[in-house]
């Protein structure tokens, strides 16, 4: 049955999270903006006192077992994270990629690991200590085509190590992973060059790995709150156990490593698309109460004829804002009830790509010299923006994503 | 707690729309676009569907109770197969679920049963205006006030059915607010014109009518002498016309990609094109996006959320871009034989044109 209704324990979070985003997150976005690479520690010790408590945001598993007497309830986890990263990216997107609770890097564990490597590594992020995770991918010479990456890592069989060398870029949060907690970076490599995807698996480097090392923070246009890091592996050794997923498929040639990253994918890209909907909200929101301020009221029932230019552009905005987030909740809502959703994952990040760089280029626009001005936050929310539709793949490789799953084409078809 | 599939009676009813969506209206709409009409006999198949008879509880002659979001779940499917053919067929509607949402006990009484008990018969309204800002909560055609009645004096087009109606809903301006009047056959003063040839939607028989001090009594007001709200009203015409631009949408998607699948250039299928691949995945994505807008809308409504209304008019405004943007883009992916009549697609364009001057030809 066609349902819409926000469930309860979802309404219950969004309260608390919009009184973190109004009081924690806004007050000091300029701030950060202006101040790059200086790291919100007040924001981040809260967040991770608060998830402590309550368990909210957290991919890592819960300890003991499951009460075998309560009835089991509906799966709405990555709803609720939906909802939680909608309402942290509307406070600040910035500030929200610094969240502690392991991210991208702990989704990819959460994906791929076996449930031993799972108990290993995420339960780090309840420790007392915010702790963080980060994933790369991404080197100088790879980015959409994943398949052209050259990290290596070689079996040494004496000492049962993988010995790690290559440099990865644009690793979102890879210098608190490594330098500021007791994180981890899942690094992407090849266990043989030859074999381009197929060869291709994640790797978990721990801070403190001996040769591995952050070695630039990029500057950026916008969400300057949130580190870029670069990242040289030197013969980094980590142990056997640390390849992700099972070992014992190390030496089949299969592309199952790579499809352990586009199952990452399925599970983040809504999820980023989420945050792409909380800055287009607080744009709307935000252009909505300062043209209210100015005497201007959007009129909706009016055919289009009947509106004045500004109106036209808003209620345009809000089909946009509205109809993104409602593709985020179906991908996600997919996801909890088990549904294959790759489809859905890229559609709804292609949208939302799309729809947030729209709503903020066209509202600092309709805001003449004021939305220009750091006078308002418009225009960072227009620089933040844009990152959307190019992190955890571009607005274009979402399509390709797309049009290969409606036509019915493998890569080979559709290049 | 959120859900994006149909219960099973929903999908029952959306299976068997599919099937005549597919194998009456889709093969039939060509002709009757040239003809400017189905025959009565794809007309009357599609009544016995019983959209509507669904709608109207057991107490007035139906079998169930209007649900919005079934309702636009069939549209959808419905105009899937060919618009015009889903707004003759649910023309009924246009009198008898404003009847059903905000008439008086006397009105439902009267009307509902004669209307889904029987075959399908030509019940209308009569909203749109001939003006270039016509705005259905700002009408130009006056009812005025009288000892014992209304007159009702102005211009309406668009109205289907409206050479044979049995009776026609006739919205006026009543005091700056919009309210509608039931007219019964063809009173003194009324006048309807030749049929009315549009850019689309042809095989919608539909006529301008002129009423010049027609007489209503005070009990053919709508919702009784006190008259009705027209936002209700308003709302359902909204998610409904959105329904039907999903449809026809999805319609010209399908098609496009097809085409495009088999279609060959340069040694390869143009679908293996990304020049074509994403025009056609932008199209999906699109379509899916106000899918959802309209269900959400939908589902408002049937909850009587606040916002319903403003939710139901931004998924028109969003569903009238959708229609054009894929419906052109079908057009151009065909190239030349989009163009042609042979093909289905440049009907599509031209039908899909008509969203946002339509709205009011079709309820939920």
């Amino acid at each position: 049955m066609i349902d819409f209704e926000t469930p309860e324990p979802i309404k219950k979070q969004q309260y608390v999270l919009t009184t973190v985003a109004e009081n924690m997150m806004r007050p000091v976005s300029r701030y950060f903006d202006e101040h790059e690479h200086e790291i919100p520690w007040d924001y981040i010790n809260f967040m991770h006192m608060a998830m402590r408590q309550t368990g909210a945001g957290s991919l890592a598993p819960r300890e003991g077992k499951p009460d075998k007497d309560k009835p089991e309830r509906p799966k709405i986890g990555y709803q609720m994270l939906a909802f939680m990263l909608e309402i942290l990216a509307w406070g600040d997107v910035g500030m929200y990629l610094v969240t502690p609770g392991g991210g991208l890097g702990a989704a990819a564990v959460e994906a791929t690991g076996t449930p031993e490597q799972k108990q290993k590594f995420l339960a780090r992020f309840r420790d007392e200590k915010p702790t963080f995770a980060a994933m790369a991918m991404t080197e100088p010479q790879a980015g959409s085509d994943t398949s052209a990456i050259r990290s290596t890592a070689v079996l040494d069989k004496e000492t049962k190590e993988w010995v790690l060398n290559g440099e990865k870029i644009f690793v979102t949060a890879g210098q608190k992973a490594l330098e500021e907690s007791n994180g981890f970076v899942v690094v992407w490599a090849t266990i043989d060059p030859k074999a381009g995807r197929a060869g291709m698996r994640p790797f978990v480097v721990e801070a403190g790995t001996p040769g591995v090392k952050v070695t630039k923070l990029e500057h950026k246009m916008g969400i300057r709150c949130s580190d870029t890091a670069s990242i040289v592996l030197q013969n980094a050794r980590v142990p056997y156990d640390h390849i992700l997923g099972n070992p014992e498929v190390v030496d089949e040639k299969t592309t199952k490593g790579f499809k352990g990253a586009m199952a990452t994918f399925d599970a983040t890209r809504p999820l980023v698309a989420a945050t792409a909907v909380g800055v287009a909200r607080a744009t709307v929101e935000t252009l909505k109460q300062l043209l209210a301020e100015q005497g201007v009221n959007i009129r909706y029932g009016l055919p289009r004829q009947k509106l004045t230019a500004i109106e036209k552009e808003v209620i345009d905005m809000e089909v946009m804002l509205r109809s993104a987030w409602l593709m985020v909740l179906k991908a996600v809502w997919m996801a909890d009830n088990r549904m294959h959703n790759p489809l859905e994952a890229s559609m709804a990040k292609v949208r939302c790509g799309d729809v947030v760089t729209k709503i903020t280029q066209k509202a600092v626009e309709l805001m003449g010299p004021l939305g220009y001005s750091r006078d308002l936050l418009l225009e960072k929310w227009f620089r933040d923006a844009k990152i959307s539709d190019i992190y955890e793949g571009t607005g274009q490789i979402n399509r390709l994503i797309v049009a290969r799953n409606i036509l019915g084409y493998r890569g080979s078809e559709l290049r | 707690m959120y859900s994006f599939v149909p219960d099973e009676d929903q999908k029952m009813l959306i299976e068997v729309i599919n099937r005549y969506a597919a194998n009456d209206l889709r093969p039939k709409a060509r002709d009757a676009d040239e003809a400017l009409g189905f025959s009565a006999q794809v007309i009357h198949k599609g009544w016995e569907l019983g959209v509507l008879q669904a709608s109207i509880p057991e107490e007035y002659g139906g079998f169930g109770d209007r649900s919005a979001v079934t309702g636009v779940l069939a549209i959808e499917e419905m105009a899937y197969g060919d618009l015009a053919g889903t707004l003759a067929v649910m023309t009924p509607g246009l009198f008898a679920l404003p009847i059903l949402l905000v008439g008086s006990e006397e009105q439902k009484q009267k009307y509902l049963p004669e209307i889904v008990e029987a075959d399908w018969q030509p019940y209308t309204a009569a909203l749109i205006e001939p003006s270039f800002d016509f705005d259905p909560r700002e009408l130009r055609l006056k009812a005025e006030e009288t000892t014992d009645g209304y007159l009702l004096s102005g211009k309406k087009i668009n109205v289907p059915f409206a050479d044979q109606a049995s009776a026609m809903l006739v919205y006026a301006n009543l005091e700056g607010k919009t309210q509608g009047f039931i007219v019964e056959g063809r009173p003194a003063g009324m006048e309807v014109g030749e049929p009315h040839k549009l850019l689309g939607i042809n095989a919608l028989p539909n006529f301008p009518v002129t009423f010049n001090n027609v007489w209503v009594s005070r009990v053919q007001r709508l919702g009784g002498p006190d008259g009705h709200a027209f936002e209700p009203i308003f709302a359902s015409m909204h998610v409904a016309m959105a329904a039907a631009a999903v449809g026809l949408s999805r319609a010209a998607f399908e098609y496009a990609r097809d085409y495009a699948k088999e279609r060959e250039a340069f040694g390869v299928k143009i679908a293996q094109k990304q020049a074509i691949a994403f025009m056609l995945a932008e199209m999906a994505t699109e379509i899916e996006a106000i899918r959802l807008l309209t269900w959400e809308a939908a589902w408002m409504i049937d909850h009587q959320k606040e916002d319903a209304n403003k939710e139901a008019y931004l998924a028109l405004t969003g569903a009238t871009d959708m229609a054009m943007m894929v419906t052109d883009r079908a057009v151009q992916i065909l190239g030349g034989y989009g163009y042609i009549r042979e093909y289905p697609v440049e009907m599509w364009m031209r039908n899909g044109r008509g969203f946002p001057m339509l709205n009011g030809l079709l309820l939920v």
